[in-house]
């Protein structure tokens, strides 16, 4: 078991034909996933290595039966690039691109809604269900398939870093996944910790966290009504100075809202153990865990 | 991106927003000149930086003469401007906005902003004008009317309604109100604003409804599309070190510590940086070199770090998912080695081929320090701080 994604999940690749597109698309491949389709407008007919290039999503999901993107396309036109997903019907949608203007995804965002698709992302690393498929850009190895871990995050590396320190730790993960660092996303904390807790194969969580916005803090609210599973958090940005956008869109304490004080009082008020040493969570993670 | 109060007014008065009549002047001569053209005393002399809190700091002035404007203007320009909002060094003026006087009745409050949550743009309206409106909230929230846009929808009639109506407006004022915030969404979703604010909206003794500040942020990602506001970018108002960073595409800031840092990822950058703290010290900047740095990135990186000279340690933490660990150590080798270093650096690599990474930092002959990761990585930072 994990949530979102498994074995079942046919991929289709959006911008498969680019340089990042096909670089990961072969590391996806290499770690087992099965990438059914690429689609890259003008391109179809054509294929990247085994892989058949469409030009629609629509088609490249007609044929080969794809139920789940990953997108690549440059920021310019990867609003257009989810929505499309989204009509031809594609279940998971995985938005890798970095750099998407806020209003292009508020549309999208109001265009999903009643919609069954699921959007993770923009501007994360995917999603990846250990020793059964990866999709998105993060490195397998550091992972340890068999659970019983789930990891949410906001960040990239920072996830990395943090699923390191739980694989040296003997620790295995059910499902890890970024929903991204712009202030506009598809899925949010609260739709994670509800597959987790509802997820037979997860049996505690790790919810990392940054400055900016209130998802923490509702993650909290909501962590304290329905989850009984323990979590273990960590909320990046301590020293951020206020009005200050530290690299992702997202991450920017704006007047008196968004500190990582804050976030980190509402995650112990809702009985979350918060790592305060980056360096240390591994180890808090296995008496937290054990 | 930020842009100043007159060239906000300019695309204001372009979408038929309403402003006062007013110029832009970079001396007192300018600045003379300017105020005779508006036809009449007082003008007001507002000195143009990128932070709130003008008036507070005496960067706005009335003026009932020309003499009174040349001397405000002498003593604003060229000096610097210290307002709640800056540095305790304070900003250096270098323009003034000469604007017409209005005979004012009263004052409110209308901004426009994203909300994150809901994915709408948030219409914020309120009768405490003048204020600083995060006091208002706190205060009284009750003062403020919000009014929620999809913005797939679009700006319908009965919001600028809600909004008209909530601030107590009527007749012909109501209808020039709901008309100018009609403008003002336009002007809003045009040109991918990540605030609009008019603090304050007045309505004048004459029963005109004008913006009397004006105060818009731009969405960086969505800069690409609009050349014009990008000339805009006034590089005066940004940290040096920043804008020297921009030019190749490094995110980084300069927070004044002591621990220079370069990292791969922002939330990694963050968590290091307050890794930092923990340590003892005080980060001197973030930089994200991103997922696809490659060792022209990381020598620039390095040498802008290093230009500071408020760094007395420098910590690399680089966490090589897809980047591999060796290419990243022929990079920082490669950077030490053109840069020189003058002080202690800290390298932790982890990730993909970690080992040679390591190897090849080891057979260097550069004084780096190696950390085994990230607890090892502050403790080395703490010895280096505490000696």
């Amino acid at each position: 078991m994990a949530i979102y994604v498994d074995r079942q999940t046919k991929v289709v690749v959006q911008g498969i034909t680019g340089k990042e597109g096909q670089f990961h698309s072969r590391q996806c491949i290499a770690y087992g996933t099965p990438i059914v389709a690429g689609v890259t407008p003008g391109k179809g007919g054509e294929k990247m290595d085994d892989v058949p290039v469409f030009d629609t999503v629509a088609e490249a999901v007609g044929v080969t039966g794809a139920n789940c993107s990953l997108i690549f396309v440059p920021p310019p036109f990867a609003a257009d690039a989810i929505m499309e997903a989204a009509d031809a019907g594609v279940g998971v949608i995985v938005a890798i691109t970095e750099g998407i203007p806020v209003l292009d995804m508020m549309r999208v965002k109001n265009y999903l809604k009643g919609k069954p698709s699921r959007l993770i992302g923009p501007n994360c690393p995917g999603i990846i269900t250990p020793g059964e498929c990866k999709i998105g850009i993060m490195p397998g190895p550091i992972h340890k398939p068999g659970g019983p871990i789930g990891v949410v995050s906001r960040s990239g590396t920072l996830t990395y870093e943090v699923v390191h320190q739980l694989t040296r730790q003997g620790i295995g993960q059910s499902t890890c996944l970024g929903i991204g660092g712009d202030p506009v996303t598809g899925t949010n904390f609260i739709d994670c910790l509800q597959a987790f807790q509802e997820d037979d194969a997860t049996r505690g969580v790790v919810l990392v966290g940054e400055i900016g916005g209130s998802a923490e803090e509702e993650a909290a609210a909501f962590i304290t009504a329905h989850v009984d599973k323990p979590v273990v958090g960590f909320i990046a940005g301590l020293t951020a100075p206020p009005g200050r956008r530290m690299g992702h869109a997202g991450a920017i304490v704006s007047g008196r809202s968004g500190t990582a004080q804050t976030k980190i009082a509402a995650m112990e008020e809702a009985g979350i153990h918060v790592c305060r040493d980056l360096g240390k969570f591994g180890e808090l993670c296995a008496r937290v865990f054990s | 991106m930020k842009i100043h109060e007159y060239q906000a007014k300019e695309l204001f008065r372009k979408h038929g927003v309403p402003v006062p009549e007013g110029t832009v002047a970079f001396n007192p001569d300018e600045a003379c000149h300017a105020a005779d053209k508006l036809g009449g005393y007082p003008v007001v002399v507002k000195a143009q930086i990128h932070a709130g809190g003008r008036g507070k700091g005496g960067g706005v002035k009335l003026a009932h003469t020309a003499d009174e404007v040349r001397q405000h203007a002498a003593a604003i320009l060229g000096k610097p401007l210290v307002t709640p909002q800056t540095a305790p060094e304070g900003r250096t003026v270098r323009k003034l906005l000469i604007e017409q006087g209005l005979n004012i009745e009263k004052e409110l409050y209308l901004s426009l902003i994203p909300d994150r949550a809901t994915a709408q743009v948030i219409v914020m309206a309120s009768e405490a004008g003048g204020m600083d409106i995060e006091e208002v909230a706190a205060t009284t929230p009750e003062k403020i009317i919000k009014v929620m846009i999809d913005p797939l929808l679009g700006i319908q009639a009965y919001h600028g309604r809600q909004a008209a109506y909530g601030l107590g407006l009527s007749g012909p004022l109501s209808k020039a109100f709901m008309q100018l915030l009609n403008k003002l969404y336009a002007l809003f979703i045009g040109s991918d604003c990540s605030l609009v604010e008019i603090n304050p909206l007045v309505i004048t003794t004459q029963g005109g409804i004008i913006a009397l500040d004006a105060k818009m942020d731009f969405d960086d990602n969505a800069l690409f599309r609009h050349p014009d506001i990008f000339a805009y970018r006034d590089t005066h108002e940004e940290d040096p070190l920043e804008v020297e960073a921009s030019k190749y595409h490094l995110n980084y800031i300069n927070l004044g510590g002591n621990v220079g840092n370069m990292v791969n990822g922002a939330g990694l950058a963050m968590a290091t940086m307050d890794l930092i703290k923990n340590s003892g010290a005080e980060p001197a900047n973030f930089l994200d070199v991103g997922g696809g740095a490659n060792a022209e990135m990381v020598e620039n990186g390095f040498r802008i770090i290093l230009s500071d000279p408020n760094v007395k340690a420098i910590l690399i933490n680089i966490f090589g998912g897809i980047l591999r660990c060796d290419i990243l150590a022929e990079g920082v080798i490669e950077a030490a080695r053109k840069t020189g270093i003058q002080v202690p650096v800290v390298v932790r690599l982890e990730g993909t081929n970690v080992e040679e990474g390591r190897k090849l930092l080891a057979a260097s002959g550069l004084k780096l320090m190696t950390a085994t990761d990230l607890d090892d990585a502050a403790k080395k930072v703490a010895g280096i701080v505490g000696a």
